[in-house]
C-alpha cells in the first residue's frame, strides 16, 4: 500500500493506470469565502480515502467538484487521465463512471427502490430492461433490502433508503465512488449498516472517496485519511499515523475534541 | 317556465358542447405548450430563459379578448392564415383553441415551475451524478415530481380555461355565451332563466372537475 506515491501525472496527461482521481491546485471561492485553497490530492485505483475535518472546512465540496456538483474556479481535476469536462454529454458520460452518494440519500421519491437501481442502467447505459432489473435485484440483495424492492423510498428507513442509494450508484458499474457524509442524517442505531456495506465495498477493492465523521470506519478501512481545516488539506497520513500521532495543531486540537468527552 | 328550451330553437346541449371541446382541445394544447415553456425558463440555455420570460409576461398581461379578437382579425383576416382551412366556423374554432391555448399556457407554465420549486434540488443532483442529460432530468426526475405537487393550481387553471372559453364568443364560435347572447335578445322576458341556464351548464362542467381533481391531487402527491 503506498497511497502517497507520488507519480507526476497531472504534468502529462496520458492516462496511467495508478492514479485515478488527480487534483491539481484546485481553488473555489463561495462568494467572499474561499472554500477550496491550493487543493492537491490524488486516488490510486483501489484505494479508500477518507477526508474528515470539522465542519465547512470544505470537505463536501471537495468531494463535489469531483463530479462537477460543483464548479471550481482554477486548478484541474483528472479523472482516469482525462480532464473533468465542463458540460454536456461529455459531463454526463463522466459522471455515469463516478458513484455518489449524498448525505440525504436522494432517492428518487416518485420511483420504486428498484426502479431508482434501473433507472440510470436503463437511460445512461441503455442496458435491456431484463438484465437491468436483474442486476438491480442482485444489487439490493448485495446491500440487504431485496425485500424492499417494490416499495416506495418514503417507506424505507434511512438506513435501508441509503444502502439503495449505494445500490443505485453500483448499478452503473463506476470506477470511483463519492460518499457525502452518508450517515451523518442517519439516526445511530442505522450507521452500522450503512458502514458495513461501505466496508464490503473497500475489502472489494472499490476506489473510494469518503467524507465522513466516523473515525471508526476510518480506522478500519480506509488505507489514507485527509484532515482539511479551512478550505486546505492540512494533513495526510495513514489512519494509525492520524490517530495515534497526528503532526498538525489542528489535527490534535481537533481529535481531542472529538475523540475525548 | 322553461318554454323557450322546448321551442326547439335553441341548440342549448349543442352549445354546450362546443364549450366542451374548446376547453378539451385547449386544455391540452396549455399543458404541452405551458410544459414547454416551464422547461425553457428553467433551462440551461440564456435564450430560451429570455424567451420563456418575454413570452409568458407578455401574454400572462394581455387580455384574453385581445388575443382571440387578435387570431381572427389578424392572423385570419390580414394574414390569411386559416390552420386547415375549412368553412369559417372551424377555422374560427381552431383560432379560438389556438389564442386560448397561448393565453392558458402562461398559467400552466408558472403553476409547473412552483412545483419544480417544490422538487429538492437533490433530487436533480442525482438524477445529473448518474449521468442523466438536462432533459433527462427534465423529464424523468424533476417534471413528474413537479406535476403532482401542482395538481390543484392546475385545476384551477383548468376551471378558469373552461369559463374563458367564453370568450370564443367574440370571434363567433358558437358555444354556450353565443347562444346566451341570441337568448338573451330573443327571449327578454326570462331573461334571468337564461343565465341560470348557463349558469348552470357551467356549474355542471367546473365542479366534478374541481372535485375529481383534488381527488386526484391527493392521490399522487408524492411521499417524502
Amino acid at each position: 500500500m503506498t497511497p502517497m506515491s507520488n507519480v507526476s501525472v497531472t504534468k502529462d496527461a496520458a492516462p496511467t493506470a495508478e492514479n485515478l482521481v488527480v487534483l491539481d491546485n484546485v481553488n473555489k471561492h463561495f462568494g467572499a469565502l474561499h472554500v477550496l485553497q491550493d487543493i492537491d490530492l490524488t486516488i490510486a485505483r483501489g484505494e479508500v480515502v477518507v477526508v474528515i475535518g470539522p465542519s465547512g472546512s470544505g470537505k463536501s465540496t471537495l468531494c463535489r467538484t469531483i463530479n462537477r456538483l460543483e464548479t471550481i474556479d482554477s486548478g484541474t481535476i483528472l479523472i482516469d487521465g482525462k480532464p473533468l469536462p465542463a458540460e454536456g454529454r461529455e459531463l454526463a458520460r463522466l459522471r455515469a463512471d463516478v458513484g455518489m452518494v449524498f448525505q440525504s440519500f436522494n432517492l428518487f421519491a416518485h420511483k420504486t427502490v428498484l426502479e431508482n437501481v434501473m433507472l440510470g442502467q436503463l437511460k445512461v447505459r441503455r442496458a435491456e430492461k431484463r438484465a437491468a432489473e436483474e442486476k438491480a435485484r442482485s444489487l439490493l440483495d448485495r446491500v440487504g433490502v431485496a425485500n424492499q424492492a417494490d416499495k416506495y423510498p418514503a417507506q424505507l428507513s434511512g438506513g435501508q433508503q441509503q444502502r439503495v442509494a449505494i445500490a443505485r450508484a453500483l448499478a452503473m458499474d463506476p470506477k470511483v465512488m463519492l460518499f457525502d457524509e452518508p450517515t451523518s442524517a442517519l439516526d445511530p442505531e442505522m450507521i452500522n449498516e450503512v458502514l458495513e456495506v461501505m466496508q464490503q465495498l473497500a475489502q472489494g477493492g472499490m476506489t473510494m472517496i469518503v467524507v465522513t465523521h466516523e473515525m471508526g470506519f476510518a480506522r478500519s478501512a480506509a488505507n489514507r485519511v485527509v484532515f482539511m481545516a479551512d478550505g486546505r488539506i492540512v494533513e495526510e497520513a495513514t489512519p494509525d499515523q492520524f490517530f495515534s500521532n497526528p503532526r498538525s495543531d489542528r489535527a490534535k486540537d481537533f481529535l481531542s475534541k472529538i475523540l475525548h468527552h | 317556465m322553461f318554454d323557450f328550451l322546448d321551442s326547439g330553437q335553441y341548440d342549448v346541449l349543442g352549445a354546450f358542447w362546443v364549450t366542451v371541446q374548446l376547453t378539451f382541445y385547449s386544455a391540452i394544447g396549455s399543458l404541452i405548450w405551458g410544459t414547454v415553456l416551464a422547461g425553457m425558463r428553467v433551462g440551461p440555455t440564456p435564450l430560451m430563459r429570455a424567451f420563456g420570460t418575454v413570452y409568458v409576461n407578455a401574454v400572462r398581461n394581455t387580455p384574453l379578448t385581445v388575443i382571440i379578437v387578435a387570431t381572427s382579425l389578424v392572423l385570419y383576416q390580414t394574414l390569411g392564415i386559416t390552420l386547415a382551412g375549412g368553412d369559417s366556423k372551424g377555422i374560427g374554432f381552431r383560432l379560438a383553441v389556438l389564442g386560448l391555448i397561448a393565453y392558458h399556457a402562461t398559467f400552466v407554465c408558472e403553476a409547473l415551475r412552483s412545483g419544480i420549486n417544490t422538487v429538492p434540488v437533490g433530487q436533480s443532483e442525482a438524477a445529473r451524478a448518474l449521468g442523466l442529460g438536462f432533459f433527462q432530468v427534465l423529464t424523468l426526475i424533476v417534471l413528474p415530481q413537479a406535476f403532482r405537487s401542482v395538481v390543484a393550481p392546475l385545476a384551477n387553471v383548468l376551471i378558469a380555461l373552461t369559463k374563458n372559453t367564453t370568450v370564443a364568443a367574440a370571434i363567433g364560435v358558437s358555444e354556450a355565451a353565443l347562444l346566451m347572447k341570441e337568448m338573451v335578445e330573443n327571449e327578454s322576458d326570462a331573461i334571468f332563466l337564461v343565465f341560470a341556464v348557463v349558469a348552470f351548464g357551467f356549474v355542471v362542467l367546473t365542479l366534478p372537475t374541481g372535485m375529481l381533481l383534488g381527488w386526484v391531487s391527493k392521490r399522487v402527491a408524492v411521499k417524502r
